[in-house]
């Protein structure tokens, strides 16, 4: 019975979305929307390294930007035009920063790696910002379009909102997939106790290692997504901001949920645009809101409003506190 | 490439080191004693450079400005501490979380009290000069930035050795849980440890403050490079990040005089080269 309601529910929104460039939404909306799309595929990235394997990378904007500053420049200097290809070499990029990326991050454990992941992030970032000949440093490359989809033309915006959208459906389905496949549960196992797993018989190292190249091959993805988005790809892409921005979508919706992380990547495009329309100081108030989150509703919007749901019944259910959502930080040797 | 230029980038190196130790002292003592990850500690940086320009342009000197901001960045850091951080002593993940959003609250107030331009901020008036030997110049600040770092790690030395907070802080680095089990009230050493990195930082935006200047997004180029310091020296390790300083101020001034293209990248592969083959860093103990 929930379950139908759910996927009645799920229908619904996706009709909604689906119907929206067309129903006479203001095109500044629709471009916003089509952020989200994307964003919310990399924090779904994140977030299966984060909420189901017990990783906090901060590394994502480099798999994300390396995808997008392969497409743009496989696209601007040998001048390939075909959405497959450039794709797959977006994809391919991605899952490769990670696989070089993973070698030595992984090497540290808890807190190590996380410190470690900042420092890669940041070798990537110095590329895309000193390597001018290649990057076109600080300002960026431009010069490239959106390729047709096949027969279908993509280059206005409600037809690139629907590719965004349908390549959301697509990672969203595919990572639900993923988690609850026997692999998923190997990696949640992982995340709760590593120990165990490896006293079970499993190569803990090969299944966070394989976590890291799923997701550096969808945020690669998206990293094409978005330099099509935006038509330009510069230094800013990979930033550690954006990792970190990253970082707030994910608690925001709710570790662990993936579908939380497109209500998270949706506020925070929102919340950006919006606010810093109306006020130089939307950093701040995105600051203040991710500190009352943290420490109030450590659970996320869903969490919040799955307890929310709970106290309706008569029930009340505290929080469950980041650390316990990703135990493996916490252990120096765990 | 003469003795000339070896030289010049040895001492600017070691200038450089020695702003970025006033910030990794404090970030590897906060976190060997705390295990928090203190991402706000470049924002003190930047809010003690802004401080202290601000001073120095009601006519304050230089040195008390710098003493002045260091105060100011302390006062912030403990109220973070006493208000946010203490709560979650032995969540990390959760600390490491809040010191993100304290720099994204203390970046967005920087730029909105001091606005977006860069200032930069000129060497005490005594020290403004260059000094000539040979074909070498270079200036006279470079030195004394060099000369006051290393008496504070003097200081802190003594501090962590001679004084009895300084052991307990020891002592609780090493082995925090047998600490308080000896009746040792360890908390207050906490409080103590986070506010005098905060006060090292915002001292060291000041006094780092003619090599690097003062704009909205240092902290954020210069937390990576004190990431690398403490991960070449070792997290928690004092004389780690000491030698780490210096290794990676040399290694920036080399690179970027040599390889102005990947200056970047000329830090981090050997930081990632160290970190794969010694996680626990050059002077780190396994954990």
């Amino acid at each position: 019975m929930r379950r139908g309601l759910w996927l009645v529910l799920a229908a619904a929104a996706l009709a909604i979305a689906l119907i929206v460039p067309r129903a006479g939404v203001p095109v500044f909306y629709v471009s916003l929307l089509t952020q989200t799309w994307i964003f919310a595929i990399v924090a779904m990235s994140l977030d299966l390294l984060i909420g189901f394997t017990g990783l906090v990378s901060f590394m994502q904007a480099a798999f994300f930007g390396g995808g997008s500053y392969a497409v743009a420049i496989v696209a601007t200097r040998y001048g390939v035009t075909n959405f497959f290809l450039l794709v797959a070499i977006g994809i391919a990029v991605g899952v490769l920063v990670a696989a070089v990326f993973g070698l030595v991050a992984l090497r540290a454990e808890g807190v190590g790696f996380i410190i470690i992941t900042i420092a890669l992030n940041q070798i990537l970032w110095g590329l895309a910002y000193q390597w001018v000949s290649v990057s076109g440093g600080d300002n960026g490359i431009t010069g490239f379009s959106r390729p047709a989809v096949g027969p279908f033309d993509v280059s206005d915006n409600a037809g690139f909102y629907h590719l965004c959208l349908i390549v959301l459906i697509i990672v969203l389905l595919f990572l639900l997939a993923l988690v609850r496949s026997p692999f998923g549960l190997v990696l949640r196992g992982v995340r709760e106790t590593p120990r165990r797993m490896r006293a079970l018989g499993y190569n803990v190292w090969l299944y966070r290692y394989l976590a890291l190249l799923v997701s550096g091959g969808i945020a690669g993805l998206a990293g094409v997504l978005f330099a099509w988005y935006n038509q330009f790809v510069g230094p800013t892409n990979i930033a550690l901001d954006q990792s970190t921005q990253l970082l707030i979508m994910v608690i925001l919706g709710g570790i662990g949920t993936l579908f939380g992380q497109v209500l998270g990547a949706g506020i925070v495009v929102f919340l950006s645009n919006v606010l810093s329309s109306l006020t130089g100081r939307w950093q701040m108030v995105l600051g203040a809101i991710y500190f009352i989150i943290v420490m109030y509703a450590p659970d996320g919007l869903i969490g919040l409003g799955r307890r929310m749901l709970r106290r309706g019944q008569g029930k009340r259910v505290a929080p469950v506190p980041i650390d316990q959502k990703v135990p493996g930080m916490a252990g120096e040797e765990t | 490439m003469g003795a000339a230029f070896y030289f010049q980038n040895i001492l600017g190196g070691l200038a450089y080191g020695s702003l970025l130790f006033l910030i990794a002292s404090g970030f590897t003592l906060i976190f060997g004693l705390m295990r928090i990850i203190n991402l706000a500690q470049t924002s003190f940086y930047l809010i003690g450079a802004y401080v202290g320009l601000s001073l120095i342009a009601k006519g304050v000197n230089f040195w008390l400005s710098g003493v002045v901001a260091g105060i100011a960045t302390m006062l912030l850091g403990f109220a973070l501490y006493s208000l946010f951080l203490h709560r979650y002593h032995a969540d990390h993940l959760t600390s490491l979380l809040l010191t993100l959003g304290a720099t994204l609250v203390f970046d967005d107030s920087v730029l909105a009290i001091w606005g977006g331009d860069p200032h930069s901020i000129s060497a005490p008036p005594e020290l403004a000069g260059s000094i000539h030997a040979g074909n070498l110049v270079f200036p006279s600040y470079w030195l004394a930035l060099i000369f006051v770092s290393l008496a504070i790690a003097g200081m802190l030395f003594l501090f962590l050795q001679r004084t009895q907070l300084g052991m307990i802080i020891r002592a609780a680095v090493d082995d925090e849980e047998m600490t308080r089990g000896l009746g040792v009230d360890v908390n207050r050493s906490f409080y103590v440890v986070f506010a005098a990195g905060a006060l090292l930082a915002g001292l060291g935006g000041l006094l780092g403050g003619p090599i690097t200047a003062a704009y909205p997004g240092l902290d954020g180029e210069l937390t990576p490079l004190a990431f690398a310091v403490v991960i070449v020296g070792g997290m928690g390790s004092l004389s780690g990040a000491l030698i780490g300083s210096a290794l990676i101020g040399l290694v920036n001034a080399f690179g970027k005089a040599m390889f102005p293209e990947f200056s970047y990248f000329t830090i981090f592969v050997p930081v990632a080269l160290i970190m794969a083959i010694r996680p626990q860093g050059l002077f780190g103990r396994a954990q």
